[in-house]
């Protein structure tokens, strides 16, 4: 069986900036919706969400402390999703 | 004329008779000095000791006799298929009957039969013992499984006995058709969405208990290889089903909201509906055949007295297949109007994902060379799989190929390759696994002479039922037809007539297992000289399957 590793305990400050981060992603994703960046409007809101997700794998699901393999695993799950993405759009960009 | 509902009317009495007789059998057992699964007393008395069980094996003999129900069924209807078509134009039933009972078929075979199949029957029974665990990681969500799996399929199944016609769709639910048909789709959908939740969990729990039950000292490559194989279906059943969930709550709200998700008239796509449905089903068939290859690459070194060729391959390959086969669903698109990137995309990769799966066939026969073969109905069952997925295998290539499927896409053709990969890959994987592991499972022996028998009966019916059917679709019989031109009529008597003999070996088989286990004689806890966890424990096996954890060096 693998050895279970001790939870690292994460501080409180922590958490409150993280939570102050996530809550400022937010309020800057609705304010860029007052810009017009044309095309880029969608990359920009994509990636301030996938910038809180990363956040919130990593220290509210503890990635960022636990084994890397764990890591990879979610990492690996988003790639086959992205690349499925990507083959679906293969029909609709061509 | 034979009505098809009076079949499913008669399907939960198949299947809790399936019970009574189990109850039955397990009066007769009694073969080891500690408690075994089968006779431990737990909690619950009589029938709720089993449906309330969070036992593995229990659970896993839940599946076995739940699925054995259905797959009577499946089998049943599919018959009735081949009695309609023994003839040119209306022989026992209309073409609207026909409809049903194809659409039925499917839902039942692929749903409630070979998607959960091997890895919630022989995954759950055997995955902790071949690890050295005690049991799953989660016993509980296990036992909601299978829970999530019974109501699922009643629902699916309620769909035949409302108001209204039966499902008429087929198993795939194309839209535009699924959301405009009168018939009842709703709860076949509804069922098929449940079934999905119970696949996902099933995933799950494997994969949870694959990381963190490994006995002491088994490393990820000392697994055997159907551990393996059952990891990379987690995965897929983890990562793939949601997608048909989700697809297929899209039609029921398509149906109920009229959004415009998939209809062209409110600004919807079609083709969409295909992507996403193919997106689940395409790795769906590896979720079937992977736990299948698992269990042949356990079945042919044992019966080759020889450790199988090329471990890390065969590893390797498992993982492969479960990667690429994630990217290969447009090629049963070919024909729907897509991109020329996409089909020159789908088609590459379709020939891509042949190579991991031809390493595996390699491998196994590389095991048998020179091996000390034992010949014994598992191994007929496990060489036999090769043929017919070979077959299966090298058909689905002239398939990928994009200029002849223009010309057999929807034809006999494709009936024949998917049941040559599907049924003669998982069903008879399925058969060479319950030959191999009935003693474990029962602690009894079955009669060698007529599972032999059953065996070489139902392959002769199989190759007789489903050949026919290669020159069908290339002389141009489409599928999912009550009738046809009198030029294909020989040919669909050979097949109807394979369909009789396959299921009268069928029967053979059934009855000759249900008997064993009654009456066989006592087993031996390692009959074939497996070196596997498994037959270094009793049979059957204790209710936490090892006294001490053993460790592995």
């Amino acid at each position: 069986m693998e050895e279970t590793k001790e939870h690292k305990i994460v501080s409180f400050k922590t958490y409150i900036i993280i939570l102050f981060l996530l809550i400022s992603h937010t309020a800057l994703s609705v304010f860029v919706t007052q810009i017009d960046l044309g095309n880029l409007s969608v990359i920009v809101a994509l990636s301030i969400a996938a910038l809180k997700s990363l956040l919130v794998f990593s220290f509210f699901m503890h990635l960022l402390y636990d084994k890397r393999m764990y890591a990879f695993m979610v990492a690996g799950v988003l790639m086959v999703m992205t690349l499925v993405l990507i083959i679906t759009f293969l029909d609709y960009g061509f | 004329m034979i009505s098809y509902e009076f079949i499913h009317k008669f399907s939960d009495v198949i299947f809790v008779g399936l019970f009574f007789v189990n109850n039955k059998l397990l009066k007769t057992m009694s073969n080891s000095s500690l408690p075994n699964y089968l006779e431990y007393k737990g909690k619950y008395k009589g029938i709720f000791a089993w449906i309330f069980s969070t036992d593995h094996k229990r659970i896993g003999l839940l599946y076995l006799y739940s699925i054995m129900g259905f797959f009577i069924v499946g089998a049943i209807l599919g018959l009735l298929m081949k009695f309609e078509l023994i003839a040119p134009g209306k022989t026992i039933m209309e073409a609207k009957s026909y409809n049903a009972v194809f659409t039925l078929h499917g839902i039942t075979m692929i749903f409630l039969i070979v998607v959960p199949g091997i890895p919630a029957i022989f995954g759950n029974f055997f995955l902790p013992i071949l690890i050295g665990a005690k049991d799953v990681f989660y016993p509980k969500l296990n036992l909601l499984s299978w829970w999530l799996y019974i109501i699922g399929a009643a629902v699916a199944i309620s769909s035949q006995f409302m108001n209204g016609a039966s499902p008429d769709t087929g198993w795939t639910f194309y839209a535009p058709y699924s959301f405009r048909t009168q018939s009842n789709v709703l709860p076949a959908l509804i069922g098929a969405f449940i079934l999905g939740f119970s696949s996902i969990l099933t995933g799950l729990n494997f994969i949870v208990t694959m990381h963190r039950m490994r006995a002491p000292g088994m490393k990820w490559l000392k697994m055997p290889i159907f551990p393996w194989t059952l990891y990379g279906t987690a995965w897929i059943q983890l990562l793939a089903t949601p997608v048909v969930g989700i697809t297929l709550l899209m039609v029921v709200a398509e149906r109920v909201l009229n959004i415009g998700f998939f209809d062209p008239a409110l600004g919807g796509d079609p083709v969409l509906y295909q992507h996403l449905f193919w997106i689940y089903s395409h790795p769906a068939v590896y979720i079937m055949i992977l736990p299948a290859m698992g269990i042949i690459s356990e079945v042919i070194p044992t019966f080759a007295r020889k450790a199988i060729f090329g471990y890390k391959a065969v590893v390797i390959s498992t993982l492969l297949i479960a990667f690429v086969g994630y990217f290969v669903w447009g090629h049963h698109m070919f024909t729907a109007g897509m991109s020329g990137t996409s089909l020159f995309a789908f088609s590459f990769l379709t020939f891509l994902v042949a190579i991991p799966s031809a390493i595996k066939i390699f491998n196994w026969m590389a095991t048998l060379y020179k091996g000390s073969i034992l010949l014994r109905t598992p191994m007929y069952w496990a060489v036999s799989f090769l043929f017919v997925f070979m077959i299966g295998g090298l058909s689905g290539m002239v398939l990928g190929a994009l200029s002849i499927n223009v010309h057999l896409h929807d034809t006999a053709f494709v009936v024949s390759h998917f049941h040559f990969i599907v049924f003669g890959g998982v069903g008879f994987a399925f058969f060479a696994g319950i030959h191999y592991w009935f003693p474990k499972i029962y602690g009894k022996m079955y009669d060698a002479a007529w599972a032999d028998t059953g065996w070489i009966v139902f392959f002769f019916g199989f190759l007789l039922l489903y050949t026919p059917m290669f020159y069908l679709g290339i002389a141009g019989m489409p599928r999912r037809y009550y009738d046809y031109v009198p030029e294909f009529h020989f040919a669909n008597i050979l097949s109807s007539f394979g369909a009789f003999i396959m299921i009268a070996g069928l029967a053979i088989i059934i009855i000759n297992l249900f008997r064993s286990a009654k009456r066989g004689k006592k087993a031996e806890s390692n009959p074939w000289a497996g070196k596997t966890l498994e037959w270094t424990i009793g049979s059957p096996p204790i209710v936490e399957n090892f006294e001490e954890i053993p460790e592995i060096k």
